[in-house]
């Protein structure tokens, strides 16, 4: 098992590198200077910015830029935001957990609807209750988060009252208070991250429960005379969950897409507002910054959906 | 796995009697289309829906950038069916605008996206070797690139320079278009190497292989129109997903300039008098629903009516 990861350990530096790689083409390839607000400034001397281009390796060939920016990429250090006036990795380090929080749970949530409803859906095909979930599932993806985000606000905090709409980072009360604020102000949108997620999962798990359950060792342990519960749940659905897994990992990119549009729409103070607003402030190093952990990120569970998925599947050797 | 059977897979014979009557495989595949009612109806609301769409602002004759500060979000009404904005701008007017950019930019993304995919898919599945892995590295490297913030990234870099090159609105278009379409061909390589592998064993194109056919004539003639089903419910698919990232990048203020009103861009616009005026939100809202959903229905029937496997 020790080897395995660290086989896969080794087969996601590549990966990371072509990513970084991307990064800092687009970054070389960008129209515009870093220097452009010192080169309209009048007080800044031409000798002196030379002098800082120099300093800075902006003249040296393309391949030091680039193993210079990536070492200090992977050291953390990631410069100074031109707006917050603060080093970006403290900045970075402020608003991740509320992310992976977010996050976290509205896949808890994806998980807790998509899996017992795509099982049902699948030992039951073209029943009633299939057709229904089906329908909804198609509805729900069809559905963009920006719009079911909207629609909650809509209904929850204006309609009801029930749910604020304006996500506070600094939340004054203690104890018990605490966590019933927290938790007003965080289930809308973990539910919309969550159902998004639900809907598409829930066909997976179907077409996976339904792949299987057919076939010929299901049907034995049924002749055996196993309960339908112990068939379904112990062999069916055991072996059904092992390409779910994989697929589920290999969403997660398209989850933090998801969650900078639902921090955005909610105002919550985490890394894809943070995203967002130095785009729209200009502070290249921020998003420079942001969507190279993002990356990482995503490597990272790309990693854990390979480990998972060796630990998983008995086929797969570890060797 | 042998004497396992497949539950999905199951050929029966299925197509038995109508196989005899000689129809083309383009009706016979209308034919199956039409049992998948939900798609059928889908079909015929996304028809309408181009056509009010491109036809719409030679007939409602309302400026979209007519304001009028005397009738400021107001609800739907006979003088604006589908209400006004803070400026006092009709919204159906500007969502018919909308409209037109926002399938625009989903069937142009959608085209860009296949011909890469297709290209690179192709060139992979029928070369091995070194040029089949380093296109499967390639395609899985851009696969767990992050989306968002990599187009965010994209269009905050070339925004300014394409809009000095093609003008803002075209230059935006292409930039929305390339990239979206530049993010999004790794499925279809996939699936399209996946069917070359499996095509080109096959007994027809050894026969023609057989009688001489170049690379260029197996790969144009006999391959490729086998391939071609599964990557037309790709296609569908990826028309409703380039509508929902160009109506995310817009949401977020990075689409298209402010005073151009595609959907996400209204929506964005809304945000800050959802108490007020609700209508303002819905509408935008409900259009890009009702596209998206509708593609992904049509998507679905094609699914099962070129799929030769599944009975009908």
């Amino acid at each position: 098992m020790g080897i395995y990861i660290l086989r896969r350990l080794l087969i996601a530096v590549p990966s990371l590198l072509g990513i970084s790689l991307v990064l800092f083409t687009v970054l070389a390839l960008a129209p515009g200077d870093p220097f452009e607000e010192l080169a309209t400034n009048p007080n800044v001397p031409p000798e002196v910015r030379m002098a800082l281009r120099a300093s800075l390796g902006l003249d040296d060939p393309v391949w030091q830029r680039y193993l210079h920016w990536l070492t200090s990429m992977l050291k953390g250090e990631w410069g100074f935001s031109f707006i917050s006036r603060i080093d970006v990795d403290t900045l970075i380090w402020d608003r991740i957990p509320v992310t992976i929080a977010v996050i976290g749970l509205s896949q808890l949530v994806a998980l807790a609807i998509a899996l017992p409803v795509g099982i049902l859906a699948a030992v039951k095909p073209y029943s009633w209750f299939d057709r229904i979930a089906s329908t909804f599932a198609f509805i729900g993806f069809s559905l963009p988060t920006f719009f079911t985000g909207i629609l909650f606000i809509l209904f929850f905090s204006i309609h009801l009252g029930w749910f604020p709409f304006v996500f506070q980072s600094e939340v004054s009360a203690t104890g018990w208070a605490w966590w019933v604020v927290q938790f007003k102000q965080s289930i809308m949108p973990i539910m919309v991250l969550g159902l998004f997620q639900a809907a598409s999962w829930m066909r997976y798990v179907r077409s996976s429960v339904l792949d299987v359950i057919r076939l010929d060792y299901v049907t034995t342990a049924r002749s055996k005379g196993l309960t339908e519960r112990v068939v379904v749940l112990k062999h069916a659905v055991r072996n059904a969950l092992i390409p779910v897994v994989t697929l589920v990992m290999l969403q997660l990119p398209g989850v933090f897409g998801g969650a900078i549009v639902t921090e955005q729409i909610f105002r919550v103070p985490g890394i894809g507002s943070l995203l967002i607003d130095s785009i729209l402030r200009n502070d290249t190093p921020v998003i420079m910054a942001v969507t190279f952990v993002l990356a990482c990120l995503v490597v990272l569970f790309n990693l854990v959906a390979d480990i998972l998925y060796g630990w998983l599947d008995p086929r797969i050797s570890y060797t | 796995m042998a004497g396992l059977t497949r539950a999905s897979a199951t050929p029966e014979g299925g197509v038995s009697s109508r196989q005899a009557s000689s129809t083309s495989p383009w009706a016979e595949a209308w034919r199956r289309f039409k049992r998948h009612r939900l798609a059928y109806v889908s079909l015929w609301i996304l028809c309408l829906l181009s056509l009010v769409v491109l036809l719409g602002p030679l007939v409602y004759k309302v400026g979209i950038n007519d304001i009028d500060f005397t009738a400021r979000m107001k609800g739907p009404s006979v003088a604006h069916p589908f209400g006004t904005d803070d400026l006092g701008r009709d919204l159906l007017a500007r969502m018919l605008y909308g409209g037109r950019i926002s399938l625009a930019v989903g069937v142009a993304a959608m085209l860009t996206g296949m011909v890469i995919g297709v290209v690179i898919g192709a060139v992979a599945g029928i070369s091995r070797g070194w040029v089949d892995a380093f296109l499967m590295w390639l395609t899985d490297l851009f696969l767990s690139l992050p989306q968002l913030p990599l187009l965010l990234l994209l269009i905050f870099f070339f925004r300014e320079a394409l809009k000095s090159v093609f003008g803002p609105e075209i230059g935006i278009f292409l930039l929305i278009v390339l990239v979206i379409g530049g993010l999004s061909w790794m499925p279809v390589a996939r699936l399209v190497r996946a069917q070359f592998f499996s095509l080109r064993e096959k007994e027809f194109v050894e026969a023609a292989r057989a009688l001489g056919a170049s690379t260029q004539r197996q790969v144009m003639r006999h391959i490729l129109p086998n391939a071609l089903g599964p990557v037309i419910v790709a296609a569908t698919i990826a028309v409703a997903a380039a509508i929902i990232s160009e109506s995310t990048l817009s949401f977020l203020g990075l689409g298209f300039p402010p005073d151009i009103p595609t959907w996400g861009r209204i929506l964005n616009d809304s945000r800050d008098y959802l108490d007020i005026a609700m209508h303002w939100a819905l509408f935008p809202g409900i259009a890009i629903f009702i596209t998206v959903l509708t593609i992904n229905f049509v998507g679905d029937g094609l699914r099962d009516a070129l799929d030769p496997r599944k009975v009908l």
